[in-house]
């Protein structure tokens, strides 16, 4: 008999490792400061998330299956890593001085960040259905407490409360189809299920049903419409750097175990789940665009803006050609950069006293700080998909690859539907440049992390968006080992 | 005899189940889901897995359930109890669409009964090897990252109780 692992396999998941032990020290070294020095302990979130990126470094080279084909340790995962160490990096310099206005400025906050940051990385390396569900519990576990942090606040309550039954029910439907998979195949290994299934009739009704009850339970956690009526209470609930991590954070995650399971275990059944994933795509951005029109609140609006953009994301997966998926690679990188920065401008807005988080907040912010409206109109740009911002190239690749796939009615609506978002993107414009603001003049909360995380933004979207070439050719490169 | 039994349990889950959603006192709730609890034990036992069915009973209608009950006596309920189910339209749509899943899944598996795979432990192979020995050494091999892995669930579940619910110091 093998052992059960061996060194090999500790080598694979030393991120993973590196991680769950910065989180551990941020616990403890919440204790051990005085309070109101707890920034220290964001920054040193920081130090254990470059640590985690020198040993994803360090141990990229070792292309495996490690723990008996639970773990895998490829190039789609070393992306995907590559990406949520980003997002957790984004999140906590976008926290470190909104916590402190907010009032909640505790330590375990950064621990919860890397703890959701940890579920992710075992969500997109792993081979098999449990501990991908293990995964996913522990980066929803976290968010959920994450969602909840301003305990005084009754709607950040409420967002929790609903992130938590949705997301238990969720969990429920996605646990009923894998038991279906596991039962028709004997095994939960990814890889074990796809040769089973080959070699078996596909025209079984229960492959059917396990199948979109698996879609319908990643479809939550991504919010497709129809699972998407918890996102925008969540959202506007939650504390907005909380929201700003909401909305990348587990989609770029539920991206990754959904990409994982519909191209490595159930291949067989590309036929069925392509018309599924269509009129998703379709359902998601349209209703995502539309309602996003009506929002007053620009959380809300920007709940509804990335409801529609996982319809553009579906896209790619329609098509499913590897253009089409390492389209939807390069568009997660995007998004996330153009998502969080948005955020972070309206925790830039956020005061003592004031949410910001109201269009109207925004008005004659050209004036106060002509180099705010213009960096917020670039991210605007971006999520509408205007050259010369990485949104352009984000969207031209995604819908380039559905008409190469001879999609071309789906290309067209995706078109329409970034047509309708240019108009409440460009309202936010229109609010910041136009109006007046309102007196008495307020100030914004500027900080010295903030800024750093909204030059990367920044620079991030200018760089795909003018040279996207080397981002494409890493997003292909990605993909060997899935296809 | 055999599928006599399995009738009759699985009716008790059942309706114990749909007692549960329907109660509208907590406790009583509480306790038809130990009765869920005690019948998928015995369906456990049924399908031969006498470990499992043993930590159903222990784990779950043993150490959980005197949690939810203890959480529930805790919390002062008789409010909640009074207040009268609000959305009645919401209810209709809900039973509705539970209707059309319940006939979709009628459809699935009225056809016969459905054939699955067997995988690598056949309930012969389990009864020569022993059922706790066969669930630890999986647990200990081919399932020791998800396993361990659920150590950090147990500490963002522990972190996060004492986040939400602590009292400030200062």
């Amino acid at each position: 008999m093998s052992p059960p692992f061996t060194i090999n396999d500790l080598w694979a998941i030393s991120p993973e490792m590196v991680l769950t032990t910065a989180a551990i020290i941020l616990l403890i070294l919440d204790f051990l400061l005085p309070p109101g020095r707890r920034a220290v302990v964001g920054y040193t979130g920081l130090l254990g998330i470059g640590a985690t990126f020198a040993a994803l470094g360090a141990s990229a080279g070792v292309r495996a299956e490690a723990f008996s084909g639970m773990y895998l340790s490829d190039p789609f995962t070393l992306f995907f890593k590559t990406i949520f160490l980003l997002i957790a990096a984004l999140i906590i310099l976008i926290s470190l001085n909104y916590l402190s206005v907010e009032g909640v400025d505790q330590g375990e906050y950064y621990a919860l960040v890397l703890f959701a940051t940890v579920g992710m990385m075992i969500m997109a390396a792993s081979g098999d259905l449990l501990s991908l569900y293990i995964g996913l519990e522990t980066m929803s576990l976290s968010i959920y407490v994450l969602a909840g942090f301003l305990r005084k606040d009754r709607r950040s309550n409420e967002a929790a409360l609903k992130y938590l039954l949705m997301g238990a029910f969720s969990s429920g439907i996605l646990l009923y189809g894998m038991t279906l998979l596991y039962g028709l195949s004997g095994s939960t290994n990814l890889k074990a299920i796809s040769r089973t299934l080959a070699a078996q009739d596909l025209h079984n009704p229960a492959l059917t049903l396990a199948m979109i009850l698996l879609a319908a339970g990643f479809g939550f956690k991504i919010a497709t419409v129809p699972f998407h009526m918890y996102l925008p209470d969540a959202y506007e609930g939650a504390p907005t750097s909380v929201t700003a991590f909401m909305s990348v954070g587990p989609k770029a995650a539920g991206f990754a175990v959904l990409l994982r399971v519909f191209l490595l275990a159930i291949p067989s059944l590309q036929g069925s789940w392509v018309q599924l994933f269509y009129v998703l795509s379709v359902l998601t951005m349209t209703v995502g665009n539309v309602v996003a029109i009506a929002q007053k609140n620009i959380k809300r609006m920007l709940a509804y803006s990335s409801i529609a953009h996982v319809g553009y994301l579906l896209i790619g997966l329609v098509a499913g050609s590897p253009l089409g998926i390492s389209a939807i690679l390069l568009y997660l990188l995007v998004y996330i950069l153009m998502n969080v920065g948005a955020f972070a401008m309206v925790i830039l807005l956020c005061r003592q006293g004031l949410r910001g988080d109201q269009i109207e907040d925004f008005s004659g912010l050209a004036q106060k700080s002509p180099l705010a409206a213009a960096t917020m109109l670039i991210f605007l740009l971006s999520l509408a998909g205007i050259p010369p911002t990485g949104g352009f190239v984000a969207k031209f690749y995604v819908f380039g690859a559905a008409i190469k796939a001879g999609y071309v009615l789906l290309a067209v609506i995706a078109v329409v539907n970034t047509a309708i978002s240019l108009f409440y993107y460009m309202r936010v414009a229109m609010v910041m440049y136009m109006r007046e603001e309102p007196s008495p003049i307020t100030a914004l909360s500027p900080s010295r992390p903030l800024h750093w995380a909204l030059a990367i933004a920044i620079l991030g979207i200018l760089i795909i968006g003018v040279y996207p070439g080397p981002f494409l050719g890493w997003a292909w490169v990605s993909l060997t080992g899935l296809l | 005899m055999e599928l006599g039994l399995f009738i009759v349990l699985a009716l008790v889950a059942m309706a114990s189940a749909i007692a549960v959603i329907i109660q509208r006192n907590p406790v009583y709730s509480a306790l038809y889901l130990i009765l869920t609890f005690l019948s998928l034990a015995g369906l456990y036992l049924q399908l031969q897995a006498q470990f499992i069915a043993a930590i159903q009973v222990i784990v779950y209608a043993g150490a959980i359930m005197v949690l939810f009950l203890f959480v529930i006596m805790l919390l002062d309920l008789r409010k909640e109890e009074q207040r009268a189910v609000k959305g009645g339209y919401q209810l209709l749509i809900g039973l509705l669409l539970a209707a059309i899943l319940l006939g979709e899944l009628g459809l699935v598996f009225g056809g016969g009964v459905l054939k699955g795979v067997p995988g690598e432990f056949s309930p012969e192979k389990v009864s020569a090897l022993g059922n706790t020995q066969v669930v630890g050494r999986l647990l200990f091999t081919d399932f020791l990252l998800p396993f361990e892995l659920t150590s950090v669930i147990l500490l963002v579940a522990i972190v996060g109780a004492i986040v939400l619910a602590k009292r400030r110091l200062d």
